[in-house]
């Protein structure tokens, strides 16, 4: 049996949504010059990975699938430590919707998982592009892994054994969940902070050779399950919501005292939302 | 091309929603769902159900009683011990089955952990298109098909998307997006009752422990119906203390921007923004933030901002409804009194 834990983290490169834009005539989302960024969500769980790789040992590859650009996200995971990059790329790909990327990560997983059997595989909450936290799930399902979602912590791992407790965020609390590996875990915002690189793996990580897959090479033969053809939603439009017309309107209230400004605010919010105070609940308030 | 739906999917009819039933509480998102359920289903003249997942018992009972009362004309229920605390195996397995006897064309879910978590596996079970975190649904006129559209890029897009060669077609939507109905209770119906067919040594995953939220403790931002958020304009850690005094008043949660996450002043599941929490609370009160793009995307679903800024050409009055412009060391707590003063007006008029 292997050392240590073997990882894949799942990663993928977004537009900066800081800077998107939408054409004010045709609606569609204006790309070019956009910087792209690993989603946000994903580094959280590439600490993670990194993190129980200190711990115990083992290996963290990270995986994305999108078009040849998205190289550089990949190896910037890796000046951040990650061990190996693979890019899945193909125009078989170009237009998947979530049940066709899983299935495409799926299909690399599994060819990872036979050369060394994957333990866990990583995947952020959601994305800030599609945000739709469909595709951890989506390859939980496809491939029997154990599902962990919205883990906030791994208070233990042990691979001998080959179990796992984790810390899932629920509704009104964190449910304390143990099960097997392999399993994949879709970790929460906010519950680490990435590592800065160090410089033998920034160095590293410019000259490293990702390995790039194609749809053939991830052993995937039915590539009318990918892409768009793949893909059972179809986008049917796109347009940018209404601007809002008006600047905030400006309360000042009868002079220019704190208070009056706030008995206007008060006023001002509870005509604009009658039911407002109603919906302020919590008796204590009150006392 | 033919939009006309191939001959093995016609036999799927009606809208289901899927009542999240959790230590004996329904989620209120639920609720709403069958509000528009109703919608959609009086569109196509097809029939409303609920579908219960739960242990025998009175919290189980109640949320079949309820599912009639806030719309659904009958309820499909599958009552299993191994139903009592969410784990995504049997709850997947019960639903999957239940779809696959009964065929509904539309299947909606709260975008709640627990909705995401299932919704996500189901999709791939049943392999059809799932549609996340809609905000408005429709019928469209020509294929019959869902529209169920959503926004992306952090809000500052829509699309419309339509699942048109698979069923059911699924969509999950948060909470408070929808309104939430007039119960009628004097609605009842029929119950089907189905079994899950599987015993604890199926499920590899057990629960350990529940660790309900102290106040303090973990924010529930994402689904608080007010938040009070503060910012660097704040200027001092001890000045945290006016946002959670008025938080406090107003029943509220309370939140800040990254920055004060970076200098310790607030814990981390307290910041709003892109790589924080997206709130969508009905009044959000901003001070001393300036408004930035990643700030922005996580907090302008409020159906109401109200930002204090010394600064009158601070980005934040850009996408609020109300301003002032004014020191927030001074207006938090006026507004905390004048809450106060208001509540106090309220509670003795009855
Ligand atoms: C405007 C818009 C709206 C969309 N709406 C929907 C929709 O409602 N339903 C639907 O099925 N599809 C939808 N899509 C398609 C969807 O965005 C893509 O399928 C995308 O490839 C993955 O979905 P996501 O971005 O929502 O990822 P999420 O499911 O939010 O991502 C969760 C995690 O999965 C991993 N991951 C996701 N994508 C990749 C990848 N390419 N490579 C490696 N890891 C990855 C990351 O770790 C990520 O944190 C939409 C796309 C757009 C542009
Ligand atoms: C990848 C990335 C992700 C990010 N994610 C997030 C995120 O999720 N959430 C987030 O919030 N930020 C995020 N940021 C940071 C974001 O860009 C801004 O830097 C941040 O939101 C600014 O915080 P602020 O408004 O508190 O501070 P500032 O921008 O410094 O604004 C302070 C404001 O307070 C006003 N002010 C000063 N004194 C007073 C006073 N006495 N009374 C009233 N007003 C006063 C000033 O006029 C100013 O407008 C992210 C940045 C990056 C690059």
């Amino acid at each position: 049996m292997s050392q240590g834990l073997t990882m894949v983290v799942c990663i993928k490169q977004v537009p900066d949504s800081a800077q998107i834009r939408v054409h004010p005539v045709t609606n569609t989302i204006m790309r070019q010059g956009v910087p792209t960024i690993i989603n946000p969500y994903d580094l959280f769980a590439l600490e993670q990975a990194l993190a129980l790789r200190d711990q115990l040992g083992g290996t963290v590859t990270v995986l994305t699938m999108g078009p040849q650009m998205a190289e550089t996200s990949l190896r910037k995971a890796m000046g951040h430590g990650a061990d190996r990059a693979i890019l899945l790329t193909d125009r078989f790909f170009a237009g998947s919707d979530t049940l066709a990327t899983s299935f495409a990560l799926s299909a690399a997983i599994g060819k990872i998982n036979a050369e060394t059997p994957v333990d866990v595989v990583f995947t952020g909450k959601q994305t800030i592009d599609g945000d739709t936290a469909q595709v951890g799930p989506g390859i939980a399902r496809r491939m029997g892994l154990n599902q962990l979602t919205y883990v906030s912590a791994i208070p233990a791992i042990d691979k001998a054994a080959g179990e796992i407790t984790a810390h899932r965020r629920a509704e009104g609390g964190v449910q304390v969940l143990k099960t097997k590996l392999p399993c994949l875990v879709t970790m929460l915002e906010g519950t680490n902070e990435l590592r800065r690189g160090s410089l033998p793996d920034v160095l590293r990580a410019e000259r490293a050779e990702i390995t790039t897959w194609n749809a053939k090479d991830a052993g995937i033969e039915d590539v009318t399950k990918c892409g768009l053809k793949g893909s059972p939603t179809k986008v049917s439009k796109v347009f940018a919501p209404k601007p809002r017309s008006e600047r905030a309107a400006m309360i000042e209230g009868a002079d220019a005292t704190p208070a009056a400004i706030a008995a206007a605010a008060v006023e001002t919010l509870v005509a604009a939302d009658p039911a407002l105070p109603g919906v302020i609940t919590r008796p204590s308030a009150l006392a | 091309k033919s939009k006309e739906l191939p001959e093995h999917l016609k036999a799927y009819r009606h809208v289901w929603v899927f009542i999240e039933l959790e230590h004996g509480r329904v989620h209120s998102v639920s609720w709403e769902l069958l509000g528009e359920a109703r919608k959609l289903a009086d569109t196509l003249k097809v029939d409303v159900a609920g579908v219960v997942l739960g242990p025998a018992g009175e919290g189980t009972d109640q949320a079949v009683a309820e599912a009639f009362h806030y719309g659904a004309d009958q309820v499909y229920l599958v009552e299993d011990p191994l139903l009592t605390n969410y784990r995504t195996d049997p709850f997947t397995k019960a639903l999957t089955d239940l779809v696959n006897t009964h065929k509904p064309e539309i299947l909606m879910l709260g975008a709640s952990t627990l909705g995401r978590d299932l919704a996500g596996a189901l999709a791939t079970t049943l392999a059809t298109g799932l549609t996340a975190d809609c905000t408005e649904l429709a019928i469209d006129g020509t294929s019959r098909a869902l529209a169920a559209t959503r926004p992306t890029f952090g809000g500052s897009l829509l699309c419309t998307i339509m699942t048109l060669a698979a069923r059911p077609q699924m969509a999950t939507v948060r909470p408070r997006v929808m309104s939430m109905p007039e119960p009628d209770r004097s609605r009842a119906g029929p119950v089907i009752r189905e079994r899950l067919d599987m015993v604890e040594e199926d499920i590899v995953t057990k629960v350990l422990d529940f660790i309900p939220d102290a106040d303090t403790n973990q924010a529930q931002l994402a689904f608080a119906d007010i938040v009070v958020a503060g910012g660097l304009g704040l200027q001092r850690p001890e000045n945290v203390q006016l946002v959670k005094d008025l938080a406090e008043v107003l029943g509220a949660e309370y939140g800040c921007s990254r920055p004060l996450i970076q200098k310790g002043w607030m814990t981390a599941d307290r910041q709003i923004g892109q790589t924080g929490k997206t709130i969508r609370p009905r009044l959000y009160i901003a001070a001393g933030i300036s408004g930035a793009i990643q700030h922005r995307v996580g907090s302008e679903g409020a159906d109401r901002i109200l930002a204090i800024n010394t600064d009158p050409n601070a980005p934040i009055f850009d996408f609020a409804h109300h301003g002032i412009v004014g020191d927030a060391l001074e207006i938090l707590p006026a507004l905390t009194e004048a809450f106060r003063a208001r509540l106090a007006v309220d509670r003795l008029a009855g």
